[in-house]
């Protein structure tokens, strides 16, 4: 499902006398369906930046990543789009919204894009606000005033509301109470059996150990850190 | 003695000519405003200085000239113009409607039906009738050529959305032969059906704005509406108080300090000789 | 699938110096297309000229018409490009004074492109008006109050009825946040995007408002002295640019 060959990014910093940072090389990973994959290594190791170019938000410059059949490196913005649309999902670790959205509306949102009636897609969204213990006077307001844990549910919660081939978490567990915690992993625990593939980012050891098969060390692609 | 001073018309023959090529040019669109090079006339503008041109590029030495300002004959303007033509033409004038083969007319048609020998010549201040809402006069200018008119509805929409119904209730848009939409000059809606298939020659001039148009006979000329809100050419729903007339258009007259009023015709020919006829309203003498 | 517009070549130019020029790309439906750049890099000038109010100097700007396939509009005749301009295409000012008509009360703007494709049927027209009205968060009771009497939000939102009424496929949007209040911005994006998605609309937004663009556009080209100097998925361009002035562009926006 998800497939990486020979992978490379460098940033070039134009205001910096154009210094080039090579930041990932060699990239080679394969995730099946039903299957997840921990990423991980010490701080900047190049974790966020490797899930990023996944999810095509970084460009990529060589290599083949390949998601249900569409090379990210190469596609157009519209085949991206699609793909983001009807196969990849990403749960970030900050939520970015539209201000004044109604929280219910947000979660709903992935949903309504793939054309899903308005009632089916809310009925959704209720259905995991309320699994997030999110509380149902807070649905009609927009997230941006809610508390950082708060935030984070919303947007697990947006993450969950279409079920995704393939899914990209980034710390989905941090700033977590273990109530939501638990939820969170049972979420994760139902995408792998509906047969998501999935490639996450836990620094919680035990969730990590409870949800993924295996792990890869993104040290081992760090040029900077390989020398 | 005028004679010799003045030209026939007082216009002279060159001017005439370009008059007359921008009337023919009129004619054969019908609707279309024809710029033309407005003349200064000893008389101020909008004072019928684009009808007087017109009528002084038509008229012969052989006509018989009539003039009406809202459908009197008796008015200061209709008397001066008439006047100034008897006097720089020499042309017979006649206040009777069928005895006339050039009218020149300030905001009616004459109820009598006009013939195929008769001119009809309009004063008009404004030729344009999407100025209302599209002041630009390069974009009213290609809306005419592109027939882009959705505009005009507007303007109706408007007033339906405002009084209920359409208020315009002069100088009614019209579209002539399914092309140009064209202002009729300030005559009353009540009029706008004596414009379709009229078999007279019917020309408008707007001196300041120095346009030219014209309704060749028997044009088909049709006023804009909508399907739920169709053109009702209606007037004030009394008989003329002093021919007693039911079917012509009537002016408003108060006639005491006390604010009682009387409908009459705006007609004036018309008037006098239905009551010749022996035709009496109730206020009649 | 057929491109709903393909820009080939763009240049426009203004004596010696370059409007736009060497524009190309091609707009799929329901993709949204965001310009950005500082003034004067030709954002404008070239939105200008591929929604026909300004002719480019050379290339092509082929849109796919219902009824004709692909046609260079460039050099389709002006009464074919006018009627696209009232009934495929949309166009929305900066200044909502230049989309409206300050004159007409808000249903007679919002009316008048229907009376210009032929609709005859003033309560037909009424009711879609009001509808719109209702579709843009006006209300109703204020159908008959001229734009004057509206606030700037409003007078957006007014415009932006006016121009989706005749349910086009392609709108060009000119700085349409621009000179509103944040907090009016933000319903006027949202109320933006529903209608895109909801009807499925292509848009090519031109802004220097780069959150703009991160909420309402599928992908982004940078201008800078009238070339494209990158383009790509938005949040790609944003987030990673890669050309220098990309990134002084990125870089410059104050984080808030």
């Amino acid at each position: 499902m998800i497939e990486l060959k020979n992978v490379s990014k460098t940033f070039t910093l134009h205001n910096q006398n154009s210094a080039v940072i090579e930041v990932l090389g060699n990239v080679n990973l394969t995730v099946a369906p039903g299957e997840c994959v921990a990423l991980t290594g010490s701080s900047g190791a190049g974790k966020s930046t490797l899930m990023r170019m996944i999810y095509g938000n970084y460009l990529s410059q060589s290599g083949v990543i390949s998601i249900d059949g569409t090379d990210l490196v190469q596609a157009a913005p519209r085949d991206i789009i699609r793909l983001r649309r009807e196969v990849l999902g990403y749960v970030s670790q900050f939520l970015r919204v539209v201000p004044r959205v109604p929280t219910l509306d947000v979660v709903a949102q992935p949903l309504r894009s793939l054309g899903v009636p308005a009632e089916t897609a809310e009925n959704r969204a209720r259905d995991l606000l309320s699994r997030l213990n999110i509380l149902p006077s807070l649905w009609s307001l927009s997230p941006t005033t809610f508390s950082g844990g708060e935030q984070q549910r919303v947007n697990i919660a947006r993450g969950f509301a279409h079920n995704y081939p393939a899914l990209l978490l980034d710390e989905p567990t941090a700033s977590l109470d273990p109530t939501n915690r638990e939820v969170v992993l049972t979420l994760i625990e139902e995408a792998k059996a509906r047969k998501s593939a999935i490639i996450g980012i836990f620094h919680d050891e035990a969730a990590r150990s409870r949800v993924c098969d295996r792990e890869i060390d993104v040290s081992r692609f760090t040029p900077a850190l390989a020398v | 003695m005028m004679q010799d001073t003045y030209n026939f018309a007082y216009l002279d023959e060159q001017t005439k000519r370009m008059i007359r090529r921008a009337i023919l040019k009129g004619l054969a669109i019908p609707g279309y405003q024809v710029p033309f090079a407005s003349r200064e006339m000893p008389m101020p503008y909008g004072w019928g200085t684009g009808g007087v041109q017109v009528s002084a590029a038509v008229l012969t030495p052989e006509d018989r000239f009539k003039v009406i300002d809202q459908g009197a004959d008796d008015t200061t303007n209709a008397v001066s113009i008439r006047s100034f033509f008897e006097r720089t033409a020499g042309v017979e004038t006649t206040t009777a409607t069928e005895d006339a083969t050039v009218i020149q007319t300030r905001h009616r048609i004459p109820e009598q039906p006009l013939t195929e020998d008769q001119i009809l010549v309009y004063q008009v201040p404004i030729p344009e009738p999407l100025r209302f809402l599209e002041p630009r006069e390069s974009e009213t200018r290609k809306m005419h050529s592109l027939e882009e008119y959705g505009l005009m509805h507007v303007k109706l929409y408007e007033d339906i959305s405002r009084h209920g119904h359409i208020a315009t209730s002069y100088a009614y848009p019209v579209r002539v032969e399914a092309r140009y939409v064209m202002d009729p000059s300030p005559i009353p809606k009540f009029d706008n059906p004596k414009l379709d298939d009229n078999p007279a020659i019917q020309l408008f001039g707007a001196g300041r704005e120095q346009r030219i148009y014209a309704l060749p006979p028997y044009t088909k000329v049709i006023s804009l509406d909508f399907d739920d809100h169709p053109f009702d050419p209606s007037k004030a729903d009394q008989p003329c108080g002093l021919c007693g007339s039911n079917e012509s258009y009537l002016d408003e007259i108060i006639v005491d300090d006390a604010g009682n009023r009387m409908f009459v015709c705006s007609d004036t020919d018309y008037c006098e000789k239905r009551q010749a006829a022996g035709h009496k309203g109730k206020f009649a003498a | 699938m057929t491109p709903l517009l393909s820009v080939r070549d763009v240049a426009k130019h203004y004596g010696p110096h370059i409007g736009c020029a060497d524009v190309s790309f091609d707009l799929y439906p329901g993709e949204v297309m965001g310009i950005v750049g500082e003034s004067g890099s030709g954002k404008s000038t070239l939105l200008n000229c591929l929604a026909g109010h300004l002719a480019p100097d050379r290339g092509e700007v082929v849109f796919d018409t219902r009824t004709e396939g692909p046609r260079d509009t460039v050099t389709m005749s002006e009464p074919e490009r006018r009627m696209l301009g009232r009934t495929d295409w949309a166009f929305v000012h900066q200044h909502a004074r230049d989309g409206l008509r300050m004159g007409v009360s808000a249903g007679g703007n919002v009316g008048e492109r229907l009376m210009a494709v032929g609709q005859r049927h003033y309560g037909t027209i009424r009711q879609t008006a009001t509808d719109w009205l209702g579709r843009v968060e006006i209300d109703q009771n204020r159908i008959d109050d001229r734009p004057t009497t509206f606030s700037g939000g409003m007078q957006q939102r007014l415009q932006i009825a006016r121009n989706l009424v005749t349910g086009p496929r392609l709108v060009f949007m000119d700085e349409p946040t621009g000179g509103l209040d944040v907090s009016v911005q933000a319903r006027l994006l949202d109320l933006l995007r529903g209608l895109v998605r909801d009807m499925g609309l292509s848009a090519i937004i031109v802004t220097h408002d780069l959150a703009v663009v991160r909420l309402l556009a599928d992908r982004l080209m940078v201008m800078k002295s009238g070339r494209v100097v990158e383009q790509g998925l938005t949040d790609q361009v944003l987030d990673d640019p890669q050309h220098a002035y990309s990134q002084l562009l990125v870089s410059s926006v104050l984080q808030v």
